[in-house]
């Protein structure tokens, strides 16, 4: 019975941080940083009860945007929940049961789902985690970026390499066999030795994935405000630590899969690749982005406005849903209903938007994009559609094309934008 | 309306010294016109005049003065374009007029474009008297001025009106001047009709508005008109004359008298700047001395910058046309720009105007080669072509020799840039003549240059090495033999035809080197590497590389960035196709506009 059931993936937004970093463009809101424990585990103080009530609110808010939403997601079953932020680490131990028993009640939750929580070093403690694991926690996404302590006081982090060492052991010890650890290359100040040290030590430590991402200067971020006094390495550093990367952790048994992520066998982050492979996702939480059955839309960013929306949609409630989302049918009343909650940017994906997204997204992994699947999805070949474009980038050195796949080469990951800019239709 | 109370004269002066401030404040403080009804400057109605300050267009005001000796006086101010380039549409408004009010700037005194103005008037034997303008500015010295005119020019300056145009102070004794020193119009209206043209408009309803100075004769509504020098005839349909900013229809016009005639002509061709009207059933014996037909000086490609646009760009550049004899076009094609026209202007400041009056006003997208000049190409069997597309140049084994054309040029500098001027013009290829002192700390430098290097930057050259002091005065002396050599620019090994031009041999290297510096800069970086070459006669002389792009990849990409991304990587697209392709290489727009700019400093 579960094997007809469709494949959703839950993404909840968790916006609260201890602070914000100085590269962070994410949606997070500081709390205050009193709450935040030092690597030596001893907790310094409670969240404040501003804090706490805050989160309270919200949690609550999103436990109920959870099951005004559910009723249309009957005939799926969700094989991956995300919690993103923010730090969603923050989250008191008692409001993350509440979400969890909250997703639970809702939704099908397949037995082997991978559950995620992001965590920043120092902001757990053993008892936080073993609740965390009774709740159905399964895999932690740990925030380390270097354990160079200077490069982590450069780019504004709350913690230090030792108060990583000190999480990392406790999300061990509390048993969590699936552990992801987060790294920047390209950060000011970062030379190559620097790198491959923290390449390295992390390796030592075994986790089964390590996501490596070369730093974004995002607009609007202290960094990129004041990038002139910080000293980045230049483009061919760049690349070159980005090459090391893959260099230091093939050896020791980690795939590339993804232009920024690593992993040992079997260890893919099952939710991430959801993205990459067009799979339906469903966001929840302040301003988290969702697309299934090929509409695209988002919550709001802004609290009131979000607030009002899961407000609306309890009002409505009897008309929520106006039916069972089935794909390819009805996209356009279900956009329209989305719109009518006043959600952001619902967007109705045509077939060659879609067609595009299968490109750029699926080009963004290792293995590609699989030939037959573009066939199967849109009736009509590869070759068909771009094969003037993919032979020209064959004929530069870009992509290969072999086995039924089309993937792209190291020099085309360089380069990777203006190559997914000519898959635009 | 008797004669002896009619005064037609103009304005002359340098740029920037008043002129069209001064003509204002005589239509203000004259009749037909109320203060409220003034614009900013009335006679520079444009916008693209205002924006510049210079005038492109001549028009001309009729306005009623009521004068001291009690008189009622028509004064028909006749204004002229103030730039080289429009020389001859100068010479032609001055041949309408009977006197010219000479301004100069209190502070900064005369100046090599006043002196070739004024030559021009005195040459059209126009009775000259000057006025000194902005004599309120704290360095103003009206008396060092004074005897610089009466030094320099030879005419009487010591009773010259004092005034401040800006400031209307003064403004009164200029207009009792005019009365006084400008002489009334001669001619007879009783001789046959002889009508000099000196300007025309093209309106959608009426036809051709000519603009002449009746000199002998009359003319009407229904009046059989010829035009002498073009042929073509017509029947008057309106005569008129100029109120500001109208035109105001009256029963005729007769000898001395400067107005308007319509007669459903369809295009400004017909009624060349410098023709001579006359009546078809009772004929002037002879044409009005002075015409001449306008040539083209410097030549260029224009295109749409979005191909689509080609139809627009014909049809724009046909109504322009019909307001701009001087302008002329014929379609070309070049292969890395696609379809347009070469375009024939008077000088480049008439280029850059007709560009911009294409963008603005008829909102097109433009790609302009680089601007050059006529060549004469003799080849070897005896043949001569006129050549104003470096593309159309013949294979160098058919070729004899070439010509270019030389300007004689006047500039006027402080003694103390003297050098630096100099050294330009040398650079320039120039041939020096003679420096005269017009007194002890200012010199008139006289020099032959060939045109094709003053086209581009001369002027900005000029201004930089004197500080602004230095100005500057030409016309076409001839053509001369010359080395001369096409240069080609190559792209990832592909000829740019947009892209090559003529120059002479000895600058060729220092060209190319910079034209492949500049596209460098210019040319984003590709997937591949792409070199950018200079070659004459196949021959590679200069190279620059634009190295292929490093990297060009977004680390992250998960939910809620994909329809960020999305944008992101349209944008991208869209840059692209704002690009001229050529082989594999995407070169935006203002590459080719760059190389138009190669100075120095």
């Amino acid at each position: 019975m579960m094997i007809d059931r469709k494949e959703l993936s839950l993404y909840l937004h968790i916006p609260f941080c201890v602070r914000k970093c100085l590269y962070c463009d994410f949606l997070s809101f500081p709390i205050g940083e009193v709450n935040y424990v030092n690597h030596m585990g001893a907790q310094e103080g409670m969240l404040p009860l501003a804090g706490r009530g805050q989160m309270r609110d919200y949690v609550n808010l999103l436990c109920k945007e959870i099951a005004l939403h559910a009723p249309a997601y009957k005939k799926y079953q969700v094989i991956s929940v995300f919690f993103g932020g923010g730090t969603p680490s923050l989250l008191p131990p008692e409001e993350m049961g509440k979400i969890m028993d909250a997703v639970r009640a809702s939704f099908t939750l397949s037995e082997d789902a991978e559950i995620t929580v992001e965590c920043n070093p120092g902001t757990v403690t053993q008892e936080k985690l073993a609740h965390y694991i009774t709740c159905g926690i399964n895999r932690l996404s740990i925030g380390l970026q270097s354990t160079d302590d200077g490069e982590l006081a450069r780019i504004g982090r709350i913690h230090d390499y030792q108060t990583f060492l000190g999480t990392w052991r406790l999300a061990r010890e509390a048993g969590v066999q699936n552990i992801n650890v987060d790294l920047m290359s390209a950060l000011p100040g970062q030379t190559a030795e620097s790198w491959q040290r923290t390449l390295e030590r992390v390796c030592a430590l075994k986790p089964e994935h390590i996501s490596a991402y070369s730093l974004i200067l995002e607009e609007g971020t202290p960094l990129y405000v004041n990038r002139e006094d910080y000293t980045f390495p230049d483009e061919d550093e760049e690349r070159e630590l980005y090459y090391m990367t893959e260099r230091v952790l093939s050896k020791v048994g980690y795939h590339r899969y993804e232009i920024s992520n690593y992993a040992r066998e079997g260890k893919e982050c099952r939710h991430n690749k959801v993205y990459w492979k067009r799979g339906d996702y469903l966001g929840l939480g302040l301003g988290a982005s969702s697309m299934v059955a090929n509409v695209r839309w988002k919550n709001p960013d802004r609290y009131a406005e979000y607030a009002a929306c899961v407000e609306k949609a309890q009002r409505t409630a009897k008309e929520l849903p106006v039916r069972e989302i089935s794909a390819g049918t009805g996209a356009e009343d279900f956009a329209g209903c989305l719109r009518g909650l006043g959600l952001w940017e619902v967007q109705t994906l045509g077939r060659q938007e879609q067609m595009e997204e299968f490109m750029f997204l699926g080009l963004r992994l290792t293995e590609g994009v699989a030939e037959a699947a573009f066939l199967k999805s849109f009736g009509v070949s590869v070759d068909a559609v771009y094969g003037e474009t993919v032979a020209r980038f064959v004929e530069q050195g870009l992509l290969v094309r072999e086995g039924g796949r089309i993937f792209l080469t190291p020099r085309g990951i360089d380069v990777s934008n203006p190559i997914f800019a000519a898959f635009l239709l | 309306m008797d004669q002896s109370k009619i005064r037609n004269f103009c304005i002359v002066a340098h740029i920037d010294h008043g002129k069209s401030t001064l003509a204002d404040r005589i239509i203000e403080q004259t009749g037909l016109l109320t203060s409220r009804e003034m614009q900013a400057q009335v006679l520079d109605n444009m916008d693209l005049e205002r924006e510049r300050g210079i005038t492109i267009k001549a028009q001309t005001v009729r306005t009623v003065y009521q004068a001291k000796d009690g008189n009622e006086y028509i004064f028909n101010l006749i204004d002229t374009p103030g730039h080289v380039d429009f020389n001859y549409e100068v010479s032609r408004s001055l041949a309408a007029c009977d006197g010219a009010i000479l301004v100069v700037d209190a502070a900064q005194g005369i100046e090599a474009q006043t002196l070739a103005n004024v030559y021009l008037a005195l040459d059209h034997d126009l009775d000259v008297f000057p006025v000194i303008n902005k004599i309120d500015l704290p360095s103003a010295e009206p008396e060092r001025v004074k005897e610089e005119i009466e030094d320099v020019i030879g005419i009487e300056a010591q009773d010259a009106p004092l005034i401040s145009a800006k400031n209307g102070i003064g403004i009164e004794d200029v207009l009792e001047a005019i009365v006084e020193k400008i002489p009334a119009p001669g001619g007879s209206p009783d001789n046959p009709l002889q009508a000099l043209i000196f300007d025309s408009v093209y309106d959608s309803y009426k036809g051709v508005i000519v603009f002449c100075r009746i000199k002998e004769g009359r003319v009407k509504k229904g009046t059989k008109i010829r035009m002498m020098a073009t042929g073509a005839t017509a029947e008057v349909v309106e005569v008129g004359y100029f109120g500001a900013g109208q035109f105001i229809p009256c029963d005729e016009l007769a000898a001395g008298m400067v107005g308007y005639l319509t007669a459903s002509i369809k295009n400004v061709k017909d009624t060349a700047v410098g023709d001579t009207v006359t009546d078809v059933d009772n004929p002037c014996a002879a044409p009005l001395p002075g015409y001449k037909k306008v040539n083209s000086m410097v030549y260029c490609g224009m295109y749409p910058a979005d191909g689509a646009k080609y139809p627009d760009l014909r049809d724009a550049l046909e109504k322009l046309k019909l307001n701009d004899a001087s302008l002329n076009y014929e379609p070309e094609t070049s292969i890395a720009l696609g379809f347009g026209f070469r375009c024939g202007f008077l000088g480049l400041l008439h280029l850059e105007i007709i560009q911009e009056r294409l963008e603005r006003e008829y909102n097109l997208d433009l790609v302009t080669t680089a601007p050059g000049v006529i060549y004469r190409v003799y080849k070897t069997n005896g043949e001569m072509i006129e050549l104003t597309n470096p593309s159309n140049l013949p294979d160098p084994s058919e070729i004899d020799y070439m010509e270019e054309p030389v300007v004689s040029a006047e500039i006027m500098v402080t003694s103390e840039f003297i050098g630096s001027i100099m050294q330009l013009c040398q650079e320039r290829r120039g041939r020096y003549i003679s420096t005269e002192y017009i007194e002890a700390s200012r010199a008139l430098l006289k020099y032959e240059l060939p045109l094709n290097e003053i086209i581009y930057d001369f002027f900005d050259a000029l201004k930089s090495r004197s500080r602004g002091y230095a100005s500057f005065d030409y016309e076409l002396k001839g053509y001369e033999q010359s080395k001369l050599v096409k240069l080609d620019i190559l792209i990832n090994h592909d000829e740019v035809d947009a892209l090559s031009f003529i120059v002479h041999a000895d600058s060729a290297y220092e060209r190319g080197r910079k034209m492949c510096e500049k596209l460098k800069d210019e040319i984003p970086r590709h997937l591949f590497e792409i070199p950018i070459q200079a070659a004459v006669g196949g021959k590679i002389i200069a190279r620059e590389t634009v190295k292929a792009m490093r990297k060009d990849v977004l680390a992250k990409c998960y939910g809620g960035d994909i329809t960020r991304k999305k944008k992101l990587l349209e944008k991208q697209k869209e840059g692209k196709k704002r690009m001229r392709q050529i082989g594999n290489v995407e070169i935006p727009q203002s590459a080719f506009m760059s190389v138009l700019k190669l100075d120095d400093d």
